[in-house]
């Protein structure tokens, strides 16, 4: 079971949160998070929040993947 | 930043398997256990793009799959009493049981709904005070803390309608079960969003105890070939451990709140997965505490249960010993719209993986 | 409000049926066919070759964003005619209705099916009208039969005959609309473009489509089970296949997210105004041009080939390269948890 949404949330309610997306606004349960504010990445499953995404890490990880050898071994011509 | 597009990036995925190819000296194989896992290296066509070396297998990472055939007999078996309604996620309905199945006892009358969160649930049995609402929990450890909220809420409101029927499954007790059976597997892809709630310490003792790679791992194409790479590299240099290509998401300890949340209403409990017996300790039920809310202790009800269909061999594609191609069902007697075996009927299952995304020969 | 409400009386055939018949279908629907009440439908096809189809409306909600069960009862079938090559020209409609349907919901539903009928230029020229005892029907259920007039130009439009390797698909606008206006509205999601269904008659679209009409092999609806299925039901047991790209399939950017949200698969969606057209190699540039001219033609695309390679099979190849093949949908699609 790991369908998993990445969401912004875009509105406080107490418990819940409306959360965008990208195209469309969700309502989501906060229950299992802490100090969650506007604007914060989380990862939304069977309409909770279960954790928060980095947006730090993940530019990170990207950063990584693109410092990879340029050439690929099978396609010497092609830029990889 | 777009935490879906970004890691979708056609230029990023042709490095990453430029450096696979690279890497991967040897024949290897590599087990997801996650039916999300499944679904995307499937969809994307990562089988098709990998080199020869490296063997990909799916493990027991559907809910649906594993969900023992008794299991379905006694949702049916609530199904079918007058005044109850049964709450199930949407790939239930199609799991076949022993002689029914809920599609089935819902074209003939029984209430059954399909919910997208526990949040529903409870909302149902608020409105039908008149009627017994059983939630149907099955998932892993991404799941339970959903069905451990509602539990929760209920208990507070005192909600006495409310009950649920748990199959709910962890996931390092079936990883080490395969191993000591003797299945080979050179290495684990880790499943992301488990891992985002328990953390990747839970994978510790089995990285250890056996000295085998666990990477875990997102969900988008990067994250898959970026965790196929890491795991390849660790195999070739003999490293073993467990590393977190889901950064973004995963950390060593998890969400602390989520899994005291779990620990407060759930004890683990020895359970029967479907193809692999019974294995100590990877089940989850109500403490008792909270058992006003168990079902099965509060309302039981008679079930019969048969024999598993012939010639299905779900359980060893479950355990990564066959290919779904290998079934002598597969696609004959067995496809997506008359399944024989619930790795056929869920959409996370292999062997549905493989039907509707079959590989361009 | 009127709450005066549909009885079993109403299909009995009786006065109460006669009355129903003037107040809401005759009222809307009047034509000089119709009018005459007859047992039958008198009509004239001039010897010309006649299309014909049949459908079936059981939605829910009756009522969705950018529609109703009316507007899509003319639309659809008109919709397979238009794509059958036809010009549609007479129609009838059956009704079986739940008791205690609101008549003033009846008559909105009517008032639905009168105006897509002008737009698409069809007169319903025959009808029926059954009433259940409730729970024996879902509010309201809908059959609309039409005939249509084949040109001659037209009548290579049959499926798949004249399909060559290395012609191109086009389809004429962003896929899976429909479902998700219904979707959302069913489920309460707020989406933020606007995405309502796109149940429309098509034949003016198909009309520029067929201008020049020996650039154009073969089209269909794109309705339930979705691209995909088309795309499957097009190849099989023939001598050629199907490749389509997926990052050249035009989607909203919130049905995407929805589909997201529910594990749904785009290819898989229901549309309900949007056409899968095959073209002559080297007509495609041309035919794509024409077609966005047209106000329901502006997010068209060209997203694959008919192949010599891997005859019967429809493949897609993934956005980051990865081939699979696809099959039709089998079943209902149900939302996935993971």
């Amino acid at each position: 079971m790991c369908l998993g949404i990445p969401a912004k949330i875009i509105n406080l309610d107490g418990d819940y949160a409306d959360a965008d997306i990208d195209g469309a606004t969700i309502r989501i349960g906060l229950q299992l998070l802490e100090n969650v504010r506007k604007g914060d990445y989380v990862l939304v499953h069977t309409g909770y929040a279960l954790e928060k995404l980095s947006e730090k890490d993940a530019l990170e990880t990207l950063e990584l993947i693109r410092r990879l050898e340029e050439m690929d071994p099978e396609k010497p011509d092609t830029p990889a | 930043m777009k935490f879906t597009e970004d890691f979708r990036n056609e230029g990023l995925v042709n490095k990453l398997l430029a450096q696979i190819r690279r890497i991967s000296k040897r024949p290897i194989r590599i087990m997801e256990v996650c039916g999300g896992h499944t679904m995307a290296i499937r969809k994307y066509g990562i089988h098709d793009l990998l080199p020869p070396t490296i063997d990909l297998l799916s493990g027991p990472g559907c809910p649906v799959c594993v969900t023992d055939q008794h299991f379905i007999d006694l949702a049916i078996s609530y199904a079918k009493q007058p005044h109850n309604i049964l709450l199930i996620y949407g790939d239930l309905l199609r799991v076949p049981g022993s002689y029914s199945s809920l599609d089935h006892e819902k074209a003939k009358g029984a209430d059954i709904r399909i919910i997208y969160s526990t949040i529903q649930a409870l909302e149902v049995a608020r409105y039908n005070p008149d009627k017994k609402i059983i939630f149907v929990a099955i998932g892993f450890e991404t799941t339970v803390p959903g069905t451990a909220l509602a539990i929760l809420q209920a208990f507070g409101e005192n909600l006495k309608n409310f009950y649920i029927i748990s199959a709910h499954k962890t996931m390092p007790e079936a990883m080490e079960s395969l191993i000591e059976e003797g299945i080979p597997i050179d290495g684990y892809i880790g499943p992301g969003h488990v891992s985002s709630i328990t953390g990747s310490k839970i994978f510790m003792p089995l990285a250890e105890k056996y000295h085998i790679p666990v990477v875990i791992s997102g969900f988008e194409p990067v994250d898959i070939l970026q965790s196929v790479m890491m795991v390849s590299s660790m195999i070739e240099e003999g490293r073993s451990g467990v590393e977190i290509q889901y950064k973004r998401l995963v950390s060593v300890e998890g969400n602390r709140k989520a899994q005291k949340l779990v620990q407060e209403v759930f004890e683990p409990c020895t359970l029967k997965w479907r193809g692999m017996g019974e294995i100590p300790g990877s089940g989850l039920r109500l403490r008792k505490k909270y058992q006003n809310h168990d079902a099965v202790i509060q309302i039981p009800v008679k079930v019969t249960s048969g024999a598993e269909p012939k010639g299905c061999i779900c359980g060893q594609i479950l355990k990564g010993m066959k290919k779904p191609v290998d079934c002598a069902l597969f696609g004959k007697k067995c496809t997506p719209s008359n399944p024989v075996g619930a790795c056929m009927v869920s959409t996370e299952g292999a062997c549905q993986a493989y039907f509707n995304y079959q590989s361009v020969i | 409000m009127n709450q005066e409400i549909i009885r079993i009386g109403h299909g009995s055939g009786g006065r109460l049926s006669r009355e129903l018949i003037h107040q809401v279908f005759l009222k809307h629907f009047s034509n000089p066919v119709l009018n005459q009440l007859g047992d039958a439908a008198w009509l004239d096809p001039q010897n010309l070759p006649l299309a014909f189809t049949t459908d079936s409306y059981v939605i829910d909600p009756v009522f969705f964003p950018g529609g109703d069960i009316g507007q899509l009862a003319v639309s659809g079938t008109v919709n397979d005619l238009c794509v059958a090559g036809a010009q549609p020209v007479w129609m009838s409609a059956g009704f079986i209705i739940e008791e205690g349907f609101l008549i003033s919901d009846l008559e909105e539903i009517a008032i639905s099916m009168a105006r897509e009928s002008v737009r698409a230029g069809i007169s319903i020229v025959a009808g029926d009208t059954k009433v259940v005892k409730r729970g024996q029907c879902d509010k309201i259920f809908i059959n609309t039969s039409g005939i249509g007039i084949l040109p001659k130009s037209r009548l290579h439009l049959k499926e798949g005959g004249d399909v060559h390797p290395g012609d191109k698909i086009i389809v004429t606008g962003t896929l899976g609309n429909h479902s998700i206006a219904v979707l959302s509205a069913r489920e309460g999601l707020h989406l933020e473009e606007n995405i309502t269904s796109d149940a429309m008659p098509l034949n003016s679209l198909t009309e520029k489509i067929l201008e020049i009409p020996d650039e154009i092999r073969f089209m269909r609806d794109i309705t339930r089970g979705g691209l995909a299925t088309i795309l499957v039901e097009t190849c099989e047991n023939k001598s050629f296949g199907i490749q389509i790209h997926e990052n050249k399939i035009p989607v909203n950017r919130s049905v995407r997210s929805v589909c997201e949200l529910y594990g749904f698969d785009p290819v898989y969606l229901a549309n309900e105004g949007k056409i899968m057209l095959v073209v002559r190699q080297g007509s495609e540039e041309q035919v794509l041009s024409r077609i966005k001219t047209h106000e329901y033609g502006k997010d068209a695309a060209i997203i694959g080939e008919i192949t010599d390679t891997n005859p019967g099979k429809a493949v897609i190849i993934s956005s980051i390269g990865g081939r699979r093949m696809i099959d039709m949908l089998s079943g209902e699609m149900l939302p996935r948890i993971c």
